[in-house]
């Protein structure tokens, strides 16, 4: 087998187009038809919800399943600080085209132009669909819709819900899932863990769920499945993530011939509360409209562990107000990550610890007033503080860097759909929008776009072409059977190894390699020693695990080790990729290509091309097939935020 | 700041329930090397770690995004839902609450109409239950005007937004003597009771969602205020009140049967 060319059929023409012409083009199923088809969505994140509702209200029959109590829970939930769109309410510039540009030049000229062009023009229906769900956003006196400017952006084109803007999103998602629930087009499975693809005469007809309940294992089929289950952050173990996000429907896909693309793409946030201890279980963000107003600074002198309120104002550095006079505090993430790491590298780290920033709002409460900066970040000082017991309001934040996002993730195409006929994935869970860097409030625009505006488009033209209803499949048959029964000797497998050290053991170890090796910045020494020392760690997993209790009924550790398993595959996939690309785009930054000024240098002439990985087994070299990216409405620059 | 060298030894009390037609009972853990800077539940994650070094099975708890906006976890402690703190949910409650040598009482939500499944694992399937029968605003995706035709009091708007700020926990319900579930059906219907795009289903809204409630086995509000005490995120009881009042209304004046 050989690397291969892969094309992302984009159709032709202008890109301000494509959309709809592409909409026209596209078959349609019969409104009377919908009726036939069942739909699998897996994830009911912002993704997963929004396509569930949309594709129950266009006819659709949708199985809907999450791994939380509630399709309310998803991590999308936690979203902060706000969703873009072009709606240029402020009269400051914006426009679809902006938005589009910003998102491509943000995402380091790694993304597919088409995809993000798309992704620009539904930005707007987004916002109109989610104030009629009674989504609150925050509002003006006037009684409009209020905007803010967000993560680097030159205008004001985020909309909010106070802090808890994917909260609010994902609650009208929500709604409109049990809205078609009740209406009985919708089937909620709650409580289901996806553990294997179904796949026959080599599409997607299926899943096989563990109940975490019963412990029993379920099949499922449908004439198409869309996987809406989120990033693989929590490889590194500590992750602002939630606790049961995990890479494992993604990988169980890629590990039945889906291609997993651009897996070295991780987002490490910039402003979160920095780790305090060893038993530790996951990282907190402070969103970034924080650094709005907050000035980030470290003393001047290495190894200064005065008190904050000690260091006289010309013996600190606002490193990035100096280094980036433009933007500031505001550079996107990547940049601002990679500083404070240089910062704590160069031994002028805050803190117990030593590995922090400070994140100082003096000058703000100077400026504006207390009132007003309560008025603004209120809930996040609050939340600082019970986290750290230390008040923002007198002693400078600090923060430090933390896995938040994965940009890399299951390839589609341009209709979102993988290279197995059938399968579709949404929101995080693939690669497409973002490149190597995904801007601040994007996720939620993605996630939403996918569900609510791309999806019932693209899916109808699939139904309606490969007529998979004309094909039924039977839950006995050879294919289900197969499946099921892996799915089952892994459980058992993971039970009776009988060795000596927790999931969690072994999943903090991978976190530490990754961090390590896999982190900020990456050097190909480092990540043969990465590779290898996953590898290692790996094998001893499957000799000295130890997973008590049975495979009936709940088992939070069998639960955990199951995704640990996966994590493990995973992580020396990341670094591969990593390895392989050997350039520096967005959060992606190889130590060995970087300008004369330190900044994350692109090699446009060698990798101008999105990397997909074809399995081989576990223990075997995948294949990187390529994608060439082409751009012919942007230029490829030098990102500058000088 | 890290308070490493004062670590402390707690005494815990823990409700385990093999499952949901096991009886249950309270099991003592001796828990030592727990510092002031661990969240409750990463305390709990350092409890099991022990337990399961002792191949004994760990002890089974909701929580997931543990920032304090998923709703997920839960739990009874010393008798309070989230534990002592105000307006914070048991994943941001932190050790330093506790001092050395306490004990603590950890138990599930309990309530006719919320089940255990395992240990502190409770089954809140109702709540969703209760959302199904009305808790949205029946628009179809695609059929949306501009969103600024919509124009909403600045008012009304933080007011919907306070009462969507629910997370569907249920500490409202544990909390209360009847177990009612009044706090939480009151926050979605008085959040789309005021906006303009709630307005056009709000009668039928408020009695499915009411007689859904009560359908469930959720108890009467008595207006002792436990809900809103233990709230984490301090949903305003005024909310049961507008609840009341658009149930009359509707009660009055619908034309549904």
């Amino acid at each position: 087998m050989s690397s291969k060319k892969l094309n992302g059929n984009v159709p032709e023409g202008p890109i301000q187009e494509i959309w709809d012409k592409h909409r026209f083009n596209m078959k349609l199923v019969n409104p009377s038809n919908k009726r036939k088809f069942k739909v699998i969505v897996v994830g009911t994140g912002l993704a997963g919800a929004s396509a569930s509702a949309t594709l129950a209200e266009l006819g659709y029959n949708v199985d809907a399943f999450c791994i939380q109590d509630s399709p309310r829970r998803a991590h999308s939930i936690a979203a902060q600080g706000g969703i873009n769109a072009a709606k240029n309410y402020p009269n400051d510039g914006d426009s679809v085209w902006r938005l589009f540009y910003d998102t491509v030049k943000g995402g380091d000229f790694r993304a597919r132009e088409a995809n993000v062009y798309r992704l620009a023009q539904v930005s707007n229906n987004i916002i109109d669909q989610c104030t009629a769900q009674g989504v609150p956003f925050a509002r003006d006196y006037g009684g409009t819709l209020s905007n803010r400017s967000f993560g680097g952006a030159q205008v004001s084109r985020t909309f909010y819900a106070r802090g808890q803007t994917g909260q609010q999103l994902l609650l009208g998602a929500y709604s409109a899932l049990m809205k078609e629930s009740h209406k009985g087009k919708v089937k909620i499975y709650t409580r289901r863990e996806m553990v294997e693809l179904v796949m026959v005469d080599g599409k997607a007809r299926g899943i096989i769920v563990r109940n975490v309940i019963t412990g029993e294992l379920e099949k499922y089929k449908a004439d198409a499945v869309l996987l809406c289950t989120g990033g693989y952050g929590n490889a590194y173990f500590l992750s602002t993530n939630a606790m049961a996000s995990n890479g494992s429907a993604a990988w169980k896909a890629y590990k039945k011939g889906a291609y997993f693309a651009n897996p070295c793409y991780t987002q490490i946030h910039p402003t979160c509360i920095p780790v305090h201890g060893e038993n530790q279980s996951k990282l907190t963000l402070m969103s970034e409209s924080l650094r709005n107003d907050g000035r980030v600074w470290v003393p001047k002198a290495k190894g200064d562990k005065r008190s904050p309120k000690d260091i006289p104002e010309d013996e600190r550095d606002y490193y990035l107000e100096r280094i980036y006079p433009s933007f500031g505090n505001l550079v996107p993430r990547d940049v601002a990550s990679r500083n404070a790491k240089n910062q704590v590298d160069d031994g002028k780290g805050v803190g117990a610890t030593g590995v922090a920033v400070y994140l100082d709002f003096k000058d703000a409460i100077e400026r504006d007033g207390l009132e007003t900066i309560k008025a603004k970040y209120g809930n996040l000082f609050d939340m600082y503080e019970s986290i750290t017991d230390e008040n923002p309001y007198v002693v400078p934040m600090r923060i430090y860097p933390a896995v938040h996002y994965t940009m890399g993730g299951l390839w589609v195409d341009y209709n979102l759909m993988s290279n197995v006929p059938g399968l579709f994935v949404l929101g995080e869970a693939n690669f497409s929008d973002h490149g190597a860097n995904r801007l601040g409030a994007s996720a939620l625009m993605q996630g939403l776009a996918d569900g609510y505006f791309v999806i019932p488009y693209t899916l109808g033209n699939y139904l309606a072409t490969e007529k998979p209803e004309e094909t039924p499949v039977d839950l006995d048959s050879p294919e289900f059977n197969e499946a099921y029964h892996s799915a089952q000797e892994r459980f058992q497998k993971l039970l009776s190894i009988g060795g000596n050290r927790s999931v969690d053991s072994f999943h903090k170890e991978l976190g530490q390699i990754m961090w390590e090796h896999v982190g900020m910045a990456r050097e190909e020494e480092g990540l043969k020693a990465g590779i290898e020392k996953i590898q290692k760690l790996r094998d001893e997993f499957w000799k000295n695990l130890r997973v008590t209790g049975t495979e009936v009924g709940v088992n939070i550790e069998l639960e955990k080790a199951n995704r640990v398993a996966d994590f493990l595959e995973l992580g020396e996939l990341m670094a591969r990729d990593a390895l392989e690309r050997r350039e520096s785009c967005g959060g992606h930054f190889r130590m060995e290509s970087q300008t004369e000024e330190n900044e994350a240098k692109r090699d446009d002439q060698n990798f101008a091309h999105v990397a997909a990985w074809e399995f081989q087994g576990v223990d075997n070299t995948p294949i990187r097939h390529t994608e060439e990216l082409t751009f012919e409405n942007v230029t490829l620059t030098q990102r500058s935020y000088k | 700041m890290s308070h490493d060298n004062n670590l402390m030894t707690l005494n815990l009390k823990i409700w385990r329930q093999k499952n949901q037609d096991d009886k249950g009972q309270m099991v003592d853990y001796k828990l030592s090397g727990v510092s002031k800077d661990m969240s409750f539940l990463e305390m709990l994650d350092l409890l099991n770690e022990q337990l399961v070094n002792e191949s004994k099975e760990p002890v089974a708890f909701d929580h997931d995004c543990r920032e304090g906006i998923c709703g997920m976890c839960s739990l009874m402690i010393n008798g309070q839902a989230h534990g002592p703190r105000k307006n914070t949910t048991t994943c941001q409650l932190h050790m330093r609450e506790y001092k050395d040598g306490d004990t603590i009482v950890i138990e599930p939500f309990r309530a006719r109409a919320l089940p255990v499944h395992k240990d502190l694992i409770i089954d809140r399937s109702a709540f969703d239950e209760i959302i199904e029968a009305g808790g949205f605003v029946n628009v179809a995706t695609g059929n949306a005007q501009d969103a600024n035709s919509i124009l909403i009091p600045k008012l009304d708007s933080d007011l919907a937004m306070d009462a969507a700020s629910c997370i569907g926990c249920a500490a409202c319900v544990a909390s209360c003597n009847n177990a009612s579930a009044m706090l939480f059906v009151s926050a979605k219907i008085s959040q789309l009771a005021l906006l303009p795009q709630g307005k056009v289903e709000a009668e039928k809204r408020a009695l499915s969602m009411v007689d859904k409630m009560d359908e469930l086995g959720f108890g009467n509000c008595t207006n002792e205020a436990e809900c809103e005490a233990s709230c984490p995120k301090g949903i305003n009881i005024s909310n049961i009140a507008r609840m009341n009042l658009e149930y009359l209304k509707a009660a009055v004046a619908s034309k549904i049967d």
